[in-house]
């Protein structure tokens, strides 16, 4: 198989049919390129999907508060439950397990002005580890940190957007805004992945906004976040200890369904996981779709190769050339253009897939690429049925009798 | 060298089966040159297909060189073909990407020779046919004359026990024909058997004995006086 002569005999047929072997090479590397291709860009349509669906810290839970909707312990139905800073510290101290931090998040719509520029802005007033729950990142300065809080500083975080309406090119870190009419101090400047939105908020430490609202101690919402090693099974008992936990602390109806809400963003990040697999069944359906159409493209050239060579394969028979021989040659040189032209193919995939990134940002496509393992994998696969291809037709032209085959025009 | 006793074919075409040779017995020795003979459809180049192993007989024994050729896998025949074995086509039958060098060399190849060997000895065999200085062109830009003598150089290449011709001369002109030949002639005289088979009656004279078939059997079977080719040259 390995033999010098042999391979000199097949780089001999193969320079010397120069129109064939460019054919069938191209139909390989054109089959390998548009998979390697077209997966790419159904990974960049995850990539998408990622982005859209999970620009937030997935491991969290959101608290909220209404009216209660039936009467228990003499308490009237109707009544309206509130957070309190006292919730913050229960919550601590009685789900050590669970909790990996824990941020209050008070949101006021507030006129912030600096100099002539002004607009209407929300406010979130929060605590530092706020920064996890929505991936804040921050561009110049700091985030709210744990001093800010205690000090009830007026420092401000604010948005890409806020800084760039309200200070054009001005740097604005350490420069002061005016926010519903008390200065607050601009100490650091954030984005967010999740869009134009996130980037036109000012986050404030709480503890400033409840000073301002005649230092109160309420809380619009809470924002717990658990373990992430707990998985999507200990995310739900977490959420129904801490709503039997609150509905008791709070003397609610435990048949209540009012009065306290809990969204539980694992558990709408199981049904984004769930789309996101169908969409990856659809990239893999593709992918496979490509695959076989260039395993049957291949599977064309080669029976069309084999038809070509019939006389000369007669010819080589009747000068003693064994159905064995007849039969590793046609596979041999097959398998080499196969693997040549395959990996020809599939690299020129991988190196436009590396430098497309964000270019097709607006067709849903961002950051496409291919497993290195899928790439060599596929690429494997289309040469072993390439082989297979080429080893019917050459199997079949190999058991013709060689007078026959020698009749062939 | 061939034993031939009582050998049968036929061909079925769709549900019709045709005869074609029907008890053929022929008995050649070694260093003869026999012209076979026989209008088309006579059965003559299945005669010599069956006996170059291209084809299977049905019935009878087929001895070569005191080997009984029997349900030969294709392999085997192979093998045959390429030890005892050498052909001349009424086409020429060159690998058209090839050059006369490496189709001289190409029975050598499926012995199992080292390149170089094959290449020196394809070599000689060009020389002896006279085409030396045409080893490196390919068989587009030889002549009719010069490509059977390349082929007839490819069958010699092997150091066959026999020789096969079929209608050796059958695209070429006259005096391209007997120069062919002479060829065959003077291969015959450095002691090789040689099958030729023609239609044409100055090709067969130019042999030692004639076989002439008609509907599948002998009807004669003679020696002539040989003409010899050269003469006309």
């Amino acid at each position: 198989m390995f033999s010098q002569d042999r391979w000199q005999e097949i780089f001999e047929t193969i320079r010397k049919n120069k129109l064939r072997t460019t054919l069938s090479g191209f139909t390989v590397a054109l089959g390998i390129f548009i998979f390697i291709l077209l997966f790419g860009f159904g990974n960049g349509l995850k990539n998408t999907f990622k982005e859209f669906f999970l620009d937030d810290a997935t491991n969290t839970l959101f608290l909220f508060a209404g009216k209660t909707s039936k009467p228990y312990k003499g308490f009237k139905s109707d009544r309206r439950i509130e957070f309190e800073n006292s919730d913050l510290q229960d919550i601590k101290d009685n789900f050590p397990f669970f909790l990996e931090y824990i941020t209050p998040r008070i949101t006021r719509n507030a006129l912030v002005k600096y100099k002539n520029e002004f607009d209407n802005y929300n406010t979130r007033a929060v605590a530092p580890d706020h920064q996890f729950a929505e991936k804040t990142i921050i561009m110049k300065g700091r985030y709210i940190n744990s001093l800010d809080v205690n000090n009830k500083t007026k420092h401000a975080v604010i948005g890409r957007l806020v800084a760039r309406d309200l200070f054009k090119q001005e740097d604005p870190i350490g420069k002061f805004i005016d926010v519903g009419n008390s200065a607050f101090k601009v100490v650091g400047v954030f984005q967010d992945a999740g869009g134009d939105n996130e980037e036109r908020y000012i986050y404030i430490p709480y503890t400033t906004r409840q000073l301002l609202e005649k230092s109160n101690d309420k809380i619009d919402q809470i924002i717990v976040a658990f373990r992430p090693e707990l998985a999507h099974t200990g995310a739900m008992a977490f959420e129904k200890q801490l709503r039997r936990f609150l509905k008791e602390k709070k003397s609610i109806d435990p048949r209540d369904p009012n009065g306290i809400y809990i969204r539980n963003i694992a558990d709408a990040l199981k049904r984004n996981q769930q789309f996101s697999n169908v969409l990856q069944w659809i990239v893999t359906f593709v992918g496979l779709g490509t695959l076989i159409a260039g395993i049957i493209g291949i599977s064309n050239i080669m029976v069309f190769v084999v038809k070509e060579r019939t006389k000369e394969l007669g010819i080589r028979k009747a000068l003693g050339a064994t159905p064995k021989s007849v039969i590793a040659m046609i596979l041999q040189e097959s398998i080499f253009i196969t693997t040549i032209s395959g990996y020809v193919g599939m690299g020129l995939g991988i190196v436009i897939l590396n430098n497309i990134g964000v270019a097709l940002e607006d067709y849903f496509i961002k950051n496409p690429y291919i497993n290195i393992e899928t790439a060599l994998f596929s690429t494997l696969i289309l040469i072993l049925f390439g082989g297979i291809a080429g080893y019917v037709p050459a199997k079949r032209a190999a058991s013709i009798k060689p007078i026959i085959a020698l009749r062939d025009e | 060298m061939i034993q031939i006793n009582d050998l049968h074919k036929s061909y079925t075409m769709g549900n019709s089966s045709l005869h074609v040779l029907k008890g053929i017995n022929l008995t050649v020795q070694e260093g003869e040159l026999v012209a076979i003979m026989g209008s088309s459809g006579s059965g003559k180049s299945t005669l010599l297909n069956i006996l170059g192993m291209l084809d299977v007989h049905d019935e009878g024994t087929y001895c070569l060189d005191e080997v009984v050729i029997k349900d030969l896998d294709e392999t085997k025949a192979a093998n045959y073909r390429n030890q005892f074995l050498g052909f001349i086509f009424q086409s020429f039958n060159l690998i058209n990407y090839k050059t006369a060098l490496e189709n001289v060399s190409l029975p050598l190849y499926y012995q199992g020779m080292k390149r170089k060997e094959r290449q020196e000895q394809a070599k000689q065999y060009l020389t002896s046919v006279g085409l030396a200085d045409w080893a490196e062109h390919l068989p587009s830009e030889l002549s009719g004359g010069q490509k059977q003598r390349v082929a007839i150089a490819r069958a010699m290449a092997s150091k066959p026990k026999l020789l096969l011709a079929d209608e050796p001369t059958g695209a070429l002109d006259t005096t391209t024909s007997y120069e062919v030949m002479d060829l065959i002639q003077n291969i015959n005289n450095e002691g090789k058997t040689i099958l030729v088979v023609t239609h044409e009656e100055d090709i067969a004279q130019m042999c030692k004995r004639i076989v002439r078939l008609k509907d599948g059997v002998i009807v004669e079977d003679k020696k002539t006086n040989q003409v010899i080719a050269s003469q006309y040259v």
